[in-house]
């Protein structure tokens, strides 16, 4: 692709993109929201046409239409939200809208044996095409996704951000599976914010800012903090600030929690103010329901939870009156109504106090969430806009916003960075180190702050204690100096 | 989602906004759809009838039919907004009419608490209701059983009330015990709640004249003349006759109720929680909304408003009928969807139902008053019925 020019009305979305990809390789696309990696992918994918600029497909000119036109030049793509019919079955699925027939009747005979073969190719010969979809886990589905891809005989396959709900198991099989479509001469445009996985798996890589390349280079020779600096445009010596906090009194205790769904089995920590405390941990060991049932969104099955040193009998309201806040890891679905507004959303958990008489005026929540629009701070139009307006890194800003209204003293934070741009990560870091420090002057008191996470860097760089989650058990604590990578990586696998 | 912006980290909230001109005029278009189409409507009918149709006899016609369907659309509104759904309405209107004329014909009782009696019942339909949306089916049904059995059932044996209440009380307590040891937290769709008991509610209805009576029938005249009659009559004479000429009592409660809504939905917690659980019940359940039981309070008050609806069909017919108000739930929900309310939840206003029950019923007005056969009449409605949620798509397509 060259000198690639795309504007919406008066927004330039590209400004001029270089990309080039050789053929089997597998090459990184990397930019904040923003920077316009979706509207790059759209163009090559067909859905829209470029204004200037030409890309051209193993030299020779290429401009599509239509996403089928796309396709049928060899292009596929895999965007983030999966799009597949739940309803429907793995063969149905993978010839949605090309099913082969006879006159009006499907060819059955054909597309199972055809989907069979596909689903071989990429490793999942164990899978009967018959299963419908939706009860297949989310790696599985994805998977599906790219036989789809192969049926088409692609020969530029575009992953976006194909790992951010997978567990790091399903993830070595995608990158199996990758280094395999690598071999067969297919090239890979991968889309991703998890840097480490960039180094793991691509070759080169393009870093996108405000519509135009301003870097490219060979993923194993350049350090981590390059990538980062060209995706921000600044330096970033101090991703994780950490500036001196100054430890309190136990502000949460759980005693041997257990939860009524089977996990966690047996969890025991202790968090005190002006301090962060990690949970780290595969996906599924138990992390999310561990936080779920300390607030009492989870039925708990033993085990007690103490706030400030009284016993407490979780349930959401209760954590709310009580000073602890909870912060989803599902943003879209459980963390967030993007139907409603942003004072909405932020006050939601503490409507008290917002007008005369126990009413609650639009007025004086609007009133109430500025402070934290200008603190966080949020980027946004006003406080009246709905949350749907916003981009992911400020959805997040306002669902921690809510745990500032509620005058929280412990925060929750389950995966408080997951799916969000650099920018918007290193806004968030600082915040955590705020509110963990207090911040006379912006009137915020230091709080504890529990923050569960699957990127190890993170983890390593904002908390000053870890604990690891293993199948429901959650490790002893050690302090972030006296761990490292492998040592968590270690327990959290159990061969610690 | 905002392609072209840039995050700057943390210059200002309101810097470097893209388009704000476009955006608000597209939320200015959403709010005021529904009045265009009213002022659309009205001019439409204005055009073909004249005078016919713009003089005060006619428009004031038009604003006391609409009380019924109306006020019932207000408590369908915040049903729908909090993701829920009503289709036993008509049903609840119907039978509300019978019960409160039944006990003006059948005891000696003062109006008024024959009204608050009737209310009751339609607000034991919506808890009811409510209960088996969030989970106590169960429960529910013993109750029911129970209370069956020592109404109906057992005197019919010939068995005296002072046996069958306790019998009743005592079934229904074993069935609930039974009911909390196996179906636990049976959680059923609102649509089809309410489809079963919009036949359950129906054939109450019938069922209240056969209590006591030899002759039962779907119809029952309450057999006295009280305040009630008033209610939706123009008062020519007597105080207040300034407004009540033009306003009947009805009409006058349909604004009062709206009002009360409105107010209720913007400035409450209550009012705040509806939106939040219609908007998200994950996000709602997280931030310690108590959704059961703010759910129960939404359809027992929803349908009670329905049950206001009853005693004004009761004063328009001079007496309860069974058979009457069959596919009112269609022009409620109607109302409601035109006036901006999303089915899936979140979204809707009073405002926007007052105005949609006001388009129904310019167009059901204006079409008789032209002469149009009933028939013609049913297929308009249907397709605004039709348009309605077509331009519902649109807008919440747009909005974002």
């Amino acid at each position: 692709m060259r000198g690639v020019k795309k504007a919406f009305g008066p927004t330039i979305a590209l400004g001029g993109v270089d990309l080039e990809v050789a053929p089997g390789e597998v090459h990184a696309l990397i930019g904040e929201n923003g920077a316009g990696k979706s509207t790059l992918m759209k163009a090559l994918a067909g859905a829209h046409a470029p204004d200037t600029g030409e890309m051209l497909l193993d030299g020779e000119a290429y401009a599509p239409y239509s996403p089928a036109a796309g396709r049928d030049a060899g292009v596929a793509m895999i965007y983030q939200e999966l799009s597949l019919a739940p309803e429907l079955t793995v063969a149905e699925n993978i010839f949605l809208g090309i099913e082969p027939s006879v006159g009006p009747f499907l060819k059955l005979g054909e597309m199972r044996r055809r989907s069979k073969e596909a689903l071989a190719q990429i490793g999942m010969d164990d899978l009967d095409p018959a299963t419908v979809v939706g009860t297949l886990s989310n790696a599985q589905q994805q998977l599906v996704e790219i036989a789809r891809a192969l049926i088409f005989d692609c020969r530029l396959l575009v992953l976006d951000e194909p790992t951010s709900s997978l567990t790091a198991k399903d993830i070595e099989k995608l990158f199996r599976l990758i280094r395999t479509l690598k071999a067969r001469g297919i090239s890979i445009i991968y889309i991703s914010h998890f840097l480490e996985e960039i180094d793991a798996i691509t070759d080169r890589f393009t870093v996108l800012r405000d519509g135009q390349t301003v870097g490219r280079g060979v993923t194993a020779e350049t350090p981590t903090d390059r990538i980062i600096a060209m995706m921000v445009g600044r330096d970033v010596k101090d991703l994780y600030p950490r500036g001196p906090r100054k430890v309190g009194d136990v502000v949460l205790e759980v005693t041997d929690l257990a939860g009524k769904g089977g996990l966690p089995e047996r969890s025991s920590l202790m968090l005190r103010r002006g301090e962060v405390l990690g949970i780290a941990g595969l996906m599924g060991a138990g992390r999310t329901e561990m936080a779920r049932c300390i607030f009492g969104l989870d039925a708990v099955k033993a085990g007690t939870v103490k706030v400030g040193g009284n016993l407490f009998a979780p349930r959401p309201d209760r954590g709310w009156q009580r000073g602890v806040g909870y912060l989803s890891e599902d943003r879209k679905n459980e963390g967030l109504a993007v139907g409603l507004s942003i004072a909405d959303n932020t006050t939601l958990a503490k409507l008290g106090g917002l007008g005369p008489a126990g009413l609650v005026t639009p007025g004086n929540q609007a009133r109430a969430c500025r402070p934290w629009i200008e603190k966080i701070p949020i980027k946004c139009f006003s406080a009246h806009a709905p949350v749907s307006s916003l981009s992911g890194g400020n959805q997040q800003k306002v669902a921690i916003a809510r745990l500032l209204h509620a005058d929280c003293d412990v925060l929750i934070l389950d995966e408080p960075t997951r799916g969000i741009d650099v920018g918007s990560k290193a806004q968030i870091y600082k915040l955590i180190d705020e509110l963990a420090r207090g911040n006379a002057e912006k009137g915020i008191a230091p709080k504890a702050v529990l923050m569960i996470s699957s990127y190890l860097p993170e983890l390593l760089g904002a908390c000053d204690r870890i604990q690891v989650m293993c199948r429901g058990a959650l490790g002893p604590s050690r302090k972030t100096e006296e761990t490292d990578k492998h040592q968590i990586m270690l327990e959290a696998t159990g061969a610690a | 989602m905002s392609e072209g912006g840039v995050d700057s980290g943390g210059t200002g909230p309101t810097a470097k906004a893209p388009d704000l001109s476009g955006a608000t005029l597209k939320q200015a278009l959403i709010k005021l759809g529904p009045l265009i189409g009213l002022v659309f409507v009205w001019l439409l009918f204005w055009s073909q009838l004249g005078d016919r149709f713009a003089n005060t006899a006619a428009q004031t016609e038009i604003l006391r039919q609409a009380t019924i369907i109306g006020i019932a659309a207000l408590g369908a509104t915040i049903i729908i907004i909090a993701g829920g759904i009503d289709l036993s309405v008509g049903s609840t209107i119907a039978m509300v009419s019978m019960v409160v004329a039944k006990l003006l014909r059948d005891t000696q009782m003062d109006p008024t608490l024959a009204v608050i009696l009737g209310l009751l019942a339609a607000a034991v339909c919506g808890f009811a209701i409510g209960s088996m949306v969030v989970g106590h089916v169960g429960r529910v049904v013993a109750v029911a059983v129970g209370l069956l059995a020592a109404l109906v059932w057992l005197p019919q044996q010939g068995m005296a009330m002072g046996f069958t209440i306790p019998i009743g009380i005592a079934i229904a307590a074993g069935l609930w015990l039974l009911a909390g040891l196996t179906i636990r937290d049976l959680k059923l769709a609102p649509f089809i709640v309410t489809l079963g008991m919009m036949g359950i509610i129906r054939g109450l209805a019938k069922m209240v004249n056969i209590y006591g009576n030899d002759q039962p029938s779907t119809q029952v005249s309450p057999g006295r003349e009280t305040w009630i009659d008033q209610i939706n009559a123009f008062q020519t004479d007597g105080p207040f006759s300034f407004i009540l000429a033009y306003f009947p009592i009805s009409v006058l409660l349909f604004v009062g109720l709206s009002v009360a809504m409105a107010l209720m939905l913007r400035f409450t917690k209550f009012g705040r929680h509806i939106y939040a659980i219609g908007s998200n019940e994950e996000t709602a359940r997280l931030c310690g909304v108590n959704i059961a039981r703010t759910k129960i309070l939404i359809y027992t008050l929803g349908i009670a408003l329905a049950g206001v609806s009853g005693v004004i069909l009761m004063a328009k017919i001079g007496q309860g009928n069974a058979t009457e108000a069959v596919g009112y739930e269609l022009a409620v929900i109607a109302a409601v969807v035109i006036g901006g309310a999303s089915l899936s939840g979140g979204a809707g206003s009073i405002l926007g139902t007052v105005i949609g029950a006001l388009i129904m019923q310019v167009v059901i007005f204006g079409c008789g008053k032209m002469q149009m056969d009933s028939y013609i009449q049913e297929i308009i409605t249907g397709a605004i019925i039709v348009a309605a949620v077509a331009l519902d798509q649109l807008r919440h397509r747009r909005a974002t």
